[in-house]
Parts: C-alpha cells; structure tokens; sequence
C-alpha cells in the first residue's frame, strides 16, 4: 500500500515536472545513442567525429541555449538496450533530443519513445525508409537506399544500358537496393537478365562472379555492405574477367567506399556508383570539411557517417535558432520541416511532408588520383526524395 | 550406525532443511523493492535486470545443476521474444497469455532437441547447442516475412496487463510485472531444485554414468530439465518483447547465450541465486562504465571478469559463502 502511494505520488511529481515550461530551462540536452564499442565502432568514431567538429566550429551555445551531450552506447545491433537507453535519456538525464542512430533495428525502437515521450529525434544514418514514419517527431538527414539506386537505375538507362544483372546481399538493405534499382530500370525501359541475392557476410563470390559472367549482360548491379565484402566481389568478378570495360560494374556507393577502395587494385578502375557524398565532392565548404576532420582524428577521411553527424547537429542548431531555443517537440519538428542548407554534400532540405531528407544523388566513376583510387563526381540527380514514401498513400 | 538406519527421513529431513525459508533470501528479495524508492529513475534498466536474471536462472537450471553446458540457450529466449512478438503483431496483444506462449512454444522445440541433448556431455554438447543456436538464428534471419529478417519485427503492440497497467516510460510497469514473473520463476527453480528430482539432477552432473545405476533415468532426468528450462527462458524472452515493444535477430544471438553464461559464473552457478546477483552485477557495471565511457568501457568489464574469477572460482555468491563459513568457523 505505501509503495501505491508513493508510486502515486512520483507520478504526481512527475505530471508536475511535465506541465512545467521548459523554456525556464538554459541548457538544451542532447542524448547521442550510437554503437560506440563492438564490431561497428567504426561507424561510431565517424558520426561523433562529425558532431564535434560541428561543435568546434559553432560552438556549445545556440540561441542562448548551452548545448549538453550525453553519448549512449549500444554495443551494435540492439533495440532492446537502444530503447531502454533512449527511455533512460528522457526519464534519468532528460534530455530533449534524440540523435545518432546509425542502425535500422536500434532507431525503429528508439522511435518508439520518441512518439512516447513527445521529444524529437534526429536521425544522422539509420536508411530504411520507414523509420520517420514510426514517430510523427522523427527527422532524417542521411538517405535511404532507394533514395540512391532508383535515380541510378534511371541514369543507366539513359545513358545507353539496355540490360542488366543484379547482385545484392541477402539482407533488408540488400532487398532495398535491388528493388529501387530493379523498379527505376525496368520502369525507364531496361531489362533485369537475372538476379542473385549473397549470404550477408559472405567472402567467396566466385560462384556468383561465373554467374554474372555466364549471364553475359551488359552491366550488372552490386550492393555489398561497406567492409570486407566489395573487395572480395571485385577480385572474383575481375578473375573471371567481368571488368568495367567489358561488362559495366553499377552499384552503390558502400562498394567503393573508403576501406573498401584502399583494399581494391586496379581492376576497380571504371565502377560506376550513386551515393550522396564523397569526400571527394568539389566544393569550398567540403573542402574544409575534410581538412579539419582529418585533423582532428589523425587523417581518417571523412565518410557518409561523418556527414551525418555534421549535418544533425546544423539541423538541431538551425532548429532551435527558430524556435527562440525551444527543443519541445512540436514547436522543433515544426521548424525542422523544410528546413534547407548547405552541407558538404551540396544543398540538402528537410522535406515538410514526410520529414526526411531531399538531396542531391551523385553518379560517380572511380578513378585514379594521385596514385589513389578516388570516386570522381561526373552526374548527378538533383533534388531526390525517398521514393519509397512518395509512393506511400497519403 | 543409527545415522543410515532410516532411509527415509534422511534425504528428507535433507532436503525440508535445504527448502526452509532463511533470513538473508528474505532480505534479498525485500531489496529487490528497493528501485522503487531509491533508484526510481533507474526501473527500466532494473526490468531487464529482472528480464536477465530468469534468463540466467533458467540457464542455471541446466548447466548449474544438471552439468548441461550450453552456448546456444538464446535459441529459447530468441523463440519465446518471436512467439509473444509475433502473436502481437497479428492483433493478440495481451501480455499473460503471450507469456504462456512465449514458453510453451519454446519448451516445445526444447523438448524435441532435448532427444539430442541427452546423448552428449562437454564438449560435444557446447558444439551442438552452438549449431542448434546458430541455426535458429539464420532461419531467423531468413524467414523475412514471418520475423521481419535483420529489421527487427514490426509492429508489436501490447496491451495493459489486465487491462489496467499500461507500459510507462518510467518502467514502473515493466519492472513490477518482470520482477513477479521472476519471483514465480524461481519459486519453480527452488521447488524443483529442493526436490528428490533436484538431486538426482545434482547427480547426474557429478556422474551421469553411475545415476542409472542407481535407478535414476539420466536421459529421461535431463529431457525433463531441458524442457522446463527451455520454457523458462521462452518466457523471459517474452518479457523482454513485452516490455521493450521490439524483437531483433540479436534475441537469438551467440552473444546473449554468452553473455548469460559470463553472468551466471560471475555470479557462482549452481546456487539459483548466482544468476540473479551476476545479472546484476553485470548490468549494473556496464550501464555505469558505459556511462563514464561509452567507447572504452568494455575494458573495467573485462577487469573486473578477470578479478572476479582469479580471486572467487565459484563466483560472487561462492566467494561470500566461503568468507560466512570461514568466519562462523568449521561448523
């Protein structure tokens, strides 16, 4: 019975705390939930390295507001302890805004007490395309997969591709990449010769490279998860003579990216890639990105995570300039909607209708730079939202 | 001569003494009420503690007592999280009886792999789990439309326990409902423990050669607490789906049948109460450490494993209980 009324009266107290304005408040808190140890830490070091060179830049105080960071740590794919850590940042820490998010699975649950609790979530990675839709105050800044393989799809068309072969990992992204290509191509009027899906952590791609080769197509499709994988993929396509100026190599950016192209030969020469951001994107504003991140974490190159990180960080900062510093989540995602600026990437917006991120795709091709293999920026689609939402019924 | 003459109350008198109630468990649970007032921010993590700690109990049950090694006891955990989810998910949310299904569904493949269990002792039997965990977790990951695949299952909603108590943020609800199902759970574990089964159990995991021929079934023993431990940890894991709204592929991964297994030897397997301390040891630590450092904290848990085992070989509660018998003297 005494534990009924004390619980009673928490609750009262709580209610109490709820009502009371949070405008009273100087410090605007934001809980970091991202998998700082384990086999993705990586992924980690990129996007909090992205959020404090935004911070070094612009400072811990926005619209008189102290910013405060409080970084979580999922140990990789956990939805059980990322929704428990995103309960605990509101109840114990309170904070008053969500971010990081670099996995699917840990966003989804983490979105769920971001609905709950009324706090805004920004999400700086996790792509598939349904998560801002698990919480009316979710926001995106990264991508989605078929944000980045339909207007690829669209591109090879046009560009004289009249056939092709895909090839993606057997995983929900893998699924995505495939369908957004497959549906951009065939819906431009190419045709798909076949299609294979790859165990998730595969290393022999032998078997699958004599397929493509014996299919003989005019290009084939690759997504691979960043890592291992693209390296071993482009050795067992190159062995069995599948090379860009026979058959040409598609895919999306994580088959070239950093790790992946360091570990590449030359038979990597001529791959033909989507993705939104490059380190190697020529702009002013990149340019400096780079420079400085590299400064601050001994050379590592910035990579897609670290552009999320940044960008979160300018959209919560922009926020709460416009709402006067108020993080309560109405008046936040209300201000974040149509949100636009200029990230290293190029100009990026908020979209007001489905709160994800609009942005420029890029087609690159990887070539030789100074004795380094470097994707090279040569079209690009402007302004692609998700497809997968604006196929959604309003 | 007079000791050994009455076979009956002997072992009996045994084993009402080893079930009486003592002072310090009655404390031990008092103290589990204790988040309530002192630490009420701190309930959601105490929920899967409690979560943990059945998990880790059930666990105990098999390789505790009955010396069945296993690696791969998430396979249950994972199916009880997916059997209470998914029944969820297609509209039947109401959390007892997705308990109840989330541990009949699990002790029902357990008992099926129990046929194999009971034929391999050791190493035999850390590989075999291994590969039945394993394979639970790949067909997991396969079964896309059943599972949701590496996206976590969608969807799950559950409703108010008895239509009364909703799911609050501040895990007042989740821990109360997991901290009774643990109680009832253990009060199972210390019947069955303090039961002539009990022992015989604590036989075979001396010598499960000698157990028949002293009329004891080893493979008919060991099928049984297979079974009941498999529902166990089906409904722990139901209780995680429940009170988090999520099931992931990590429910059924290698790393939580390891981590429950570094818990109960951190807490002293064997003594019901190992799993509980250990849990929350473990949990504690690491939601600490974490919070001072979330990139480095792996390393104070590694120490503190290392410490731990170095200075007390039969974990937490073995350590005490050796310093309670130094100090009271040889008795």
């Amino acid at each position: 019975m005494r534990g009924y009324l004390t619980r009673l009266g928490f609750c009262g107290a709580l209610a109490a705390f709820a009502v009371s304005p949070v405008q009273a408040q100087s410090t605007v808190k934001i809980g970091v939930i991202l998998p700082y140890s384990g086999p993705l830490a990586d992924t980690a070091t990129q996007m909090d390295g992205g959020i404090k060179l935004f911070m070094q830049r612009h400072g811990d105080t926005v619209a008189g507001k102290k910013i405060e960071i409080i970084r979580k740590d999922t140990g990789g794919i956990a939805p059980d302890v990322a929704r428990r850590l995103a309960q605990e940042l509101v109840v114990r820490d309170g904070v008053d805004i969500l971010t990081g998010f670099v996995l699917t699975p840990n966003a989804l649950a983490a979105a769920a007490v971001s609905e709950q609790a009324k706090k805004p979530m920004v999400i700086m990675n996790a792509a598939t395309s349904i998560i801002t839709t698990k919480s009316p105050y979710a926001v995106r800044v990264s991508m989605t997969l078929p944000q980045i393989t339909e207007p690829l799809g669209a591109w090879a068309f046009r560009n004289g591709i009249k056939n092709a072969f895909t090839m993606v990992s057997d995983y929900a992204p893998g699924h995505d990449a495939e369908q957004g290509f497959q549906r951009a191509f065939k819906a431009a009027g190419g045709e798909i010769v076949g299609a294979i899906r790859t165990p998730v952590n595969n290393v022999d791609f032998s078997a699958y490279a004599q397929r493509v080769k014996d299919a003989n197509p005019q290009s084939v499709f690759i997504f691979v998860p960043a890592g291992k994988e693209p390296a071993a993929v482009m050795k067992s396509l190159a062995e069995r003579g599948v090379t860009p100026d026979k058959i040409k190599i598609l895919g999306s950016g994580e088959i070239v990216d950093d790790t992946g192209l360091k570990s590449m030969g030359d038979e990597a020469l001529g791959v033909i890639t989507s993705y939104h951001y490059d380190r190697s994107h020529n702009s002013q504003l990149n340019k400096e990105f780079v420079k400085d991140f590299r400064a601050a974490n001994g050379t590592l190159n910035p990579n897609l995570l670290a552009v999320g990180g940044y960008d979160g960080m300018h959209l919560i900062y922009e926020t709460l300039k416009k709402t006067k510093g108020n993080p309560e989540a109405e008046a936040f995602i209300g201000a974040a909607k149509g949100m636009s600026w200029e990230s290293p990437r190029g100009s990026v917006q908020i979209d007001p209708e489905t709160r994800d991120v609009v942005q420029t795709i890029y087609v690159r091709k990887v070539e030789k730079v100074g004795g380094e293999l470097t994707n090279i920026e040569f079209d690009k689609t402007e302004n692609v939202k998700d497809p997968v939402k604006a196929r959604m019924p309003k | 001569m007079s000791l050994t003459t009455d076979p009956v109350s002997g072992p009996y008198q045994y084993l009402k003494a080893q079930s009486r109630w003592r002072v310090l468990e009655v404390a031990f649970w008092l103290c589990t009420l204790l988040p309530y007032f002192l630490f009420p921010n701190y309930l959601v993590l105490a929920s899967q503690i409690a979560i943990t700690a059945l998990f880790a109990l059930s666990l105990d049950l098999i390789l505790g007592y009955a010396g069945i090694v296993s690696l791969g006891h998430a396979a249950f955990f994972g199916l009880g999280a997916y059997a209470a989810g998914i029944l969820s998910k297609h509209g039947w949310g109401e959390p007892i009886t997705g308990l109840i299904v989330g541990g009949v569904i699990a002790a029902l493949v357990g008992y099926a792999s129990s046929f194999i269990i009971s034929r391999f002792r050791h190493l035999t039997l850390i590989m075999i789990t291994l590969g039945l965990g394993l394979l639970l977790h790949e067909a997991a990951n396969s079964a896309h439309f059943l599972t949701g695949g590496a996206d976590g299952l969608q969807g799950v909603k559950i409703w108010k326990i008895f239509g009364l108590y909703g799911f609050d943020l501040w895990g007042y609800t989740a821990y109360t409902y997991s901290l009774i199902v643990l109680f009832l759970g253990f009060l199972l574990a210390r019947r069955i423990t303090n039961s002539p089964f009990g022992l015989a159990l604590r036989g075979i995991r001396e010598n499960a050669v000698r157990m028949p021929a002293i009329g004891a079934p080893s493979h008919a023993h060991i099928r049984k607490i297979y079974t009941i431990s498999a529902a166990m940890a089906g409904v722990a894991g139901a209780l995680l789906a429940q009170t988090t709204e999520t099931v992931a592929l990590e429910v059924l991964s290698f790393q939580r049948s390891a981590d429950t297994l570094v818990m109960l030897v951190l807490g002293g397997a064997g003594m019901l109460y190992g799993g509980i301390v250990g849990s929350a040891i473990f949990m504690i630590a690491r939601d600490q450490f974490s919070g001072i450092n979330p990139q480095y904290w792996y390393f104070w848990i590694g120490l503190l494993l290392i410490v731990v085992v170095m200075v007390l070989p039969n974990g937490v509660l073995g350590g005490l209980k050796k310093l309670f018998t130094t100090w009271r003297g040889p008795s």
